[in-house]
Formats: structure tokens, sequence, C-alpha cells
């Protein structure tokens, strides 16, 4: 399996989509190199730093025009 | 969590008009409405506003909601609605749009100049592994993150938002945004292919 070939099958690797064949091919080319090794590390890195993105917590204001939004709704 | 019997309780309070129940939802969610609006509207008070209004969709909504999907995946397609109609960021996705009209299939993950005639790697990738955590958890690596997260095609940041950045199973990525299994697939492949070349200089630096 070239090496770029490889990198367009990394995400149905890391998914579970691979059928078994290609999974095997896949890990054998993994084994042998190193530059798909640090791609493949890279990309875990990737999916995991997106992960640390966070949102600010909820404003009280926020809250209460919610709490508002509910009350109109029910009275309605 | 929630199971099914507990989801329908839940569905049956809120229609009742259960304060608690409807301010426990909006506490279990918000964070998560937030964050995936914040990534697509880039600026916070947008993103509240577009929750918000989310939430009046939600309660507008309840007595129509089936049970078809899960309670969770029903209101984060609510949201994605509305994400939708207040603008689309980079003008590829008009409102109407399915997700997958766009697959950008053709995209390659590696530029083709880092590939030899053998299509074996003549520029490879650099390990990372020894980047220090506080570096990668630093702000400006987070901000690298967001950037690149935000300057994709909408239909790519939809999913790698649901998946990556909320952590959602494909299945239910799949569910709010109407894709199939595998256009879903393809779309994270190229979202995550773009955002680790869009850090790779920033990271493989000295």
């Amino acid at each position: 399996m070239p090496c770029q070939e490889l990198v367009e099958l990394v995400s149905d690797y890391l998914e579970g989509a691979l059928s078994p064949v290609d999974r095997a091919r896949f890990e054998a080319h993994i084994r042998e190199c190193e530059g798909c090794t640090h791609y493949l590390e890279q990309m875990r890195l990737t999916i995991r730093l997106a992960g640390t993105l966070t949102a600010e917590s909820m404003s009280q204001e926020a809250r209460e025009t919610l709490l508002r939004a509910f009350r109109d709704w029910r009275s309605a | 969590m929630i199971d099914i019997g507990e989801e329908a309780r839940l569905v049956e309070a809120l229609r009742r008009g259960d304060e608690q129940v409807f301010m426990a939802l909006v506490d279990r969610y918000q964070a998560s409405l937030l964050k995936v609006a914040l990534v697509f509207l880039g600026n916070p008070s947008t993103a509240e506003e577009v929750v918000q209004e989310a939430w009046v969709g939600v309660l507008q909504g309840l007595t129509r909601f089936e049970g078809r999907s899960s309670l969770k995946t029903w209101i984060f397609g609510i949201l994605m609605n509305v994400i939708r109609k207040r603008r689309d960021h980079d003008g590829r996705l008009p409102p109407t749009a399915a997700f997958d009209d766009d697959l950008g299939s053709g995209e390659a993950a590696v530029a083709p100049g880092r590939f030899g005639s053998t299509r074996h790697w003549s520029v490879p990738p650099a390990s990372w592994a020894g980047l220090p955590e506080a570096r990668l958890l630093s702000r400006e690596t987070v901000a690298q993150v967001r950037a690149a997260i935000t300057a994709l095609p909408a239909n790519q940041r939809a999913v790698i938002t649901l998946r990556d950045v909320e952590g959602m199973s494909a299945i239910e990525a799949c569910n709010v945004l109407s894709i199939s299994e595998t256009n879903q697939r393809v779309l994270l492949h190229r979202a995550r292919s773009r955002v680790r070349q869009a850090l790779e200089p920033y990271l493989t630096g000295e």
C-alpha cells in the first residue's frame, strides 16, 4: 500500500470501517513505515485537540431569558 | 444517556409545563449547544442568541416531537436549522442545501507534492509525540484548532464539530444532519485531514 493511499484510509481505519483485508494491509504498512506512523499519530492528536474546544458557561441572564421564554410558552 | 422510558416521561413533563424539568434539560445540553454554535458562528454573543432561539424552537416543537429520534438528536437538529437560517459562513451551503451536497471527494488529505513517484513520502510528517502537554493544550494551540475548524466548508465543519468537538457518535451525527453514514465518514475525513494540515506547520516547527 503506498503512503498516499494510506492517508486517505486513516479515517475509515479509525472509524472501524475498513474491510478485514484492508485493515490488515493498513496495519502491515504502519508497522514498516515511520512517516505513516507519525501521520496516524498526528491524526489522533488532531481529534484529541478538537475535543478540547470549550464553550463559555451560560450567563445568568441567558438562563433567565430562557425561563421567561418557557413561561410565555406555557401560558400561550 | 437518557433511556427511552425516562425520555418519554421528560417530554410529558415538558408538555405539562414543568419549569424545573425544562431548566434541567437546558443545563444538560446548553454547554454542548453553545460549543457547536460557537464553532459555526465564531462570535459568543451570536452563538448564545442562536441557542436561545433553538430552545424556543424546542418548546414550539414539543407537541410535534414523536420520539423517532432521541431528544438530544432532535434538539441538536433544531439548533442546526437555526444556525443555517442565520447565516452560512462561507456561502457554500445555502440554507436549503443538504449537508451532503458537496462531499469534497476529490480533495487530497495530503498535498500530492509530499509524495514521490512511488507514492511514498518524500517529505514525511514529523512525530508530534514529543510535544509537551503544556504546548499542546496552550491557548495558542486551541486558537489554531478553532481557526482551522472555522475555516472549513460548512458541511465538513458540521461533522467534525458534532463528532470530535462534541463527541457524538457517528449515528447521532448522521441523525442530526440527515446524512448517510458513508457521507458522514467522507466529510469527517476531509475535515480532520484539513485540520491536521493546518496544524502541521504550527506543531512541527521547533
